[in-house]
């Protein structure tokens, strides 16, 4: 092929979006993504042989998701974009990726990397996490669109954020067993970000009601004391309600999670800047408007902006239109997309500051919690390594181990940092600093990295 | 559910699948085609392996590919990331490591 080499790494809505917008304008961009199927997390399709059709998996957002995959899979049927799925990118350096997948390494060279590497639940470490039986709110949501299946028969879900709502009433109507539905956002703080939650009346809508719906089982402004368990796993959830009475609810799973933490492994790696953004109590990577992030590298969706799946299309359209302006070549006016951004940016941020991040809870852990569900560190080790070490995280987990587990930090950084920082007496979490993204960003088997194609 | 004492999970949608057998610790178990690993061994057994830094065992968490936490060994050695693996006639998966290797 003579064209540029665009190569964009994610297949959810942002990477479909910015894919189908470079063919359109007759460019044929390479797409790799880790999952069997184009789709994402939000919109991701079960394997071959399940029958379940779009409303039952997708709910009010059926439409897009065919969409988004007729679409995908049209393209790709076409010849129009290339497709590699299975694929892990797992190191970038000198304009090459190195993806692993089928058992073997290849080296992508590209002109252009636009990386739609989207989001994971964002976590707070509550003492007993590390328990069988304790996944994910999004887990728990992928487990039941992907496999038909609930992770246990009595569950709870705690955390915050849209997701927790929204999950509870797929399980209920998939005929899981609920015991409770817990979050740490009281009501007051929701209240006051409605103004901003406004400006998509449909969406906030729809949460109130299915928030309706779940009646006795909803709880707003819990606090999260302790996960029971056995030796063969989570027997109950200890918590505090809003009125400050101590609860329990026998449970055989829990479902945790307090909205989403950016995936931003491959832009640290290609160099962008990066933000600690209070809003998000999160370091999220620099761009302009488009998504440019400098160096021939663009941003798009959830690991940008965490704007969610509308906010992750409009992305995808701006980078691939970025791009192709960039290269001279013409292509859609981005007018209305921004506008559209504008307003998503608006009302995410609203749901952000509606469902906080704990960083009470977090920074109340006592001392044998364990923080880094990896290796086991526990909330005061860190707290004793960032007084004695340094309060920053790079260094505590040079001395300390905290985010240097398999997960390479994903779900422990951001409470860690709060803990560094409480513990020196810094001012906010973002003070503490950010964990340096490390190749390979995912657990790398040697001879599959020895067999290069 | 029949077939799924001492399992984790409930399947609630799309049970009619064709058979897969493979066996977990040496016993020969029933999952469904188009299962990942994590999801035929949770059917059959509360948890996918012994953690290596605590006493607990583990039975995955986030159920993407990012948290690393369901690593499963198979008795000829390598080790296979249970959520984003489908399951395959006569695997033979183990949710402790071998104790006669050198």
């Amino acid at each position: 092929m003579t064209g540029p080499r665009i190569v964009i790494v994610g297949a959810g809505p942002a990477g479909i979006r910015a894919a189908e917008t470079l063919a359109v304008a007759g460019l044929l961009p390479t797409v790799i993504d880790e999952g069997a199927r184009a789709g994402g997390q939000i919109y991701r399709r079960p394997p071959d042989g399940f029958t379940r059709p779009p409303e039952t998996l997708y709910g009010s957002q059926a439409a897009k998701a065919v969409a988004l995959h007729a679409a995908f899979d049209g393209l790709a049927a076409a010849g129009r974009i290339v497709h590699l799925p299975r694929h892990s990118v797992v190191a970038l350096a000198g304009g090459v990726l190195h993806a692993m997948g089928d058992g073997r390494s290849r080296r992508i060279g590209y002109d252009r990397l636009i990386l739609a590497t989207g989001a994971t639940d964002r976590l707070a470490p509550v003492p007993g996490w590390q328990a069988p039986g304790v996944y994910s709110l999004g887990a728990m949501q992928i487990a039941l669109k992907a496999q038909g299946i609930a992770m246990g028969r009595r569950i709870v879900l705690a955390g915050s954020g849209p997701l927790l709502t929204l999950l509870a009433t797929q399980l209920i109507k998939a005929g899981a067993g609920v015991a409770a539905v817990l979050d740490t956002a009281g009501l007051r703080g929701q209240m006051a970000a409605f103004p901003d939650l406004a400006v998509r009346p449909s969406f906030a809508l729809q949460g109130l009601a299915m928030r309706a719906r779940l009646g006795r089982l909803y709880h707003a402004g819990i606090t999260l004391e302790a996960i029971k368990a056995s030796d063969t796993g989570v027997t109950a959830v200890r918590w505090t309600d809003a009125g400050g009475r101590r609860r329990r609810t026998d449970c055989d799973a829990v479902g945790l999670g307090w909205h989403l933490r950016a995936e931003t492994q491959l832009a640290d790696l290609a160099g962008c800047r990066f933000a600690y953004d209070p809003t998000w109590a999160q370091w999220l990577p620099c761009a302009d408007r488009m998504g440019r992030a400098g160096d021939s590298v663009y941003l798009a969706g959830d690991g940008l902006r965490l704007l969610g799946a509308d906010g992750a299309e409009v992305a995808g359209r701006l980078a691939a239109s970025a791009c192709l302006s960039d290269l001279g070549l013409p292509g859609p006016d981005g007018t209305a997309d921004l506008k559209r951004l504008d307003r998503l940016e608006r009302f995410a941020r609203g749901i952000a500051r509606a469902f906080p991040w704990p960083a009470d809870q977090v920074r109340a852990l006592p001392d044998d919690a364990v923080l880094c569900r990896c290796e086991g560190v526990t909330a005061g080790s860190v707290r004793e390594t960032a007084v004695y070490g340094g309060a920053e995280a790079n260094r505590v987990k040079s001395l300390g181990r905290a985010g240097m587990g398999r997960c390479q930090g994903r779900y422990c950084q951001i409470a860690a940092t709060d803990l560094i920082a409480s513990a020196s007496g810094l001012a906010h979490a973002g003070e503490a600093g950010r964990l340096r993204a490390q190749a390979p960003i995912r657990p790398t088997a040697i001879g599959e990295w020895l067999e290069q194609e | 559910m029949s077939g799924m004492a001492g399992g984790r999970l409930v399947r609630l949608a799309e049970t009619g699948r064709a058979p897969v057998r493979f066996l977990l610790d040496g016993v020969e178990r029933v999952a469904l085609a188009g299962d990942t690993v994590l999801t035929a061994v949770l059917a059959n057994a509360p948890a996918l392996r012994q953690a290596e830094f605590g006493p607990e065992q583990r039975a995955g968490f986030c159920l993407m590919g990012a948290c690393q936490d369901c690593w499963i060994w198979q008795e000829q050695g390598p080790r296979i990331r249970a959520c984003s693996t489908p399951v395959a006639d006569g695997m033979r998966l183990l949710t402790r490591t071998r104790e006669d290797w050198p």
